[in-house]
């Protein structure tokens, strides 16, 4: 299946890009998407817990599993106001 | 639509009031000229857009079932912000003052814990950060 993933704010920089699609195995995730992210980004690695995440444009749980076509995007802490 | 990328028109807003209100409580959030002991000269306020005017509807939803008798509208702008610019705009009308003040101080507390909207402030040397209030040194209320 294939994800479209966003990424915002100090995430954004941390990554160097707005946005990107991933082909992922049939099952996975949003845990287990944070997982391979946190494999291939170092400052990821060193968070101490998952960052809130939204599918679809609605917060989501880790254990949520992820379908064909879903938005998703891990949040840095919210600063509005 | 909640998020905006012109100036809040605040005093569209304060025209919601209906004949039985009493009561019309505006906040407005303003950029400071200082964060944390640095000095601020503009923010840049980023949104997950469209996730953020859906989170907006829902604190709106919320506010609906909580404070019944209380009218709320709410304008987050987004872009960069000089200093003593409205970042944020909080309207709410009731019959009586106590649940209009109420209902006014939920809407910001809400939007400031749910909806998806980062702010980076650019330093007068030309640094910028990301704000992260949950390493702020002290929780501000």
């Amino acid at each position: 299946m294939r994800i479209h993933l966003l990424y915002f704010a100090s995430f954004r920089d941390i990554v160097g890009r707005d946005e990107e699609t991933r082909e992922l195995a049939d099952g996975t995730s949003v845990r287990t998407l944070w997982q391979m992210l946190s494999r291939e980004v170092p400052k990821f690695a060193s968070f101490p817990n998952m960052p809130p995440a939204a599918v679809n444009r609605e917060y989501a749980r880790a254990e949520t599993v992820l379908s064909d076509g879903d938005e998703v995007a891990f949040l840095p802490p919210v600063a509005g106001g | 639509m909640y998020l905006t990328i012109q100036p809040i028109d605040v005093a569209k807003m304060l025209l919601e009031a209906r004949a039985s209100d009493g009561a019309l409580c505006l906040f407005l959030g303003v950029v400071r000229n200082e964060n944390e002991g640095r000095a601020t000269v503009s923010i840049e306020y980023q949104a997950y857009g469209a996730m953020a005017e859906l989170e907006m509807e829902r604190v709106a939803d919320g506010l609906r079932r909580d404070f019944p008798t209380v009218s709320v509208s709410m304008q987050h702008r987004v872009g960069r912000l000089s200093v003593g610019e409205v970042s944020v705009a909080i309207v709410a009308v009731a019959p009586h003052r106590a649940e209009a003040f109420t209902a006014c101080r939920a809407g910001i507390d809400r939007i400031k814990t749910t909806v998806p909207i980062w702010k980076r402030e650019f330093h007068t040397d030309g640094t910028s950060d990301w704000v992260d209030p949950t390493k702020e040194s002290e929780h501000r209320v």
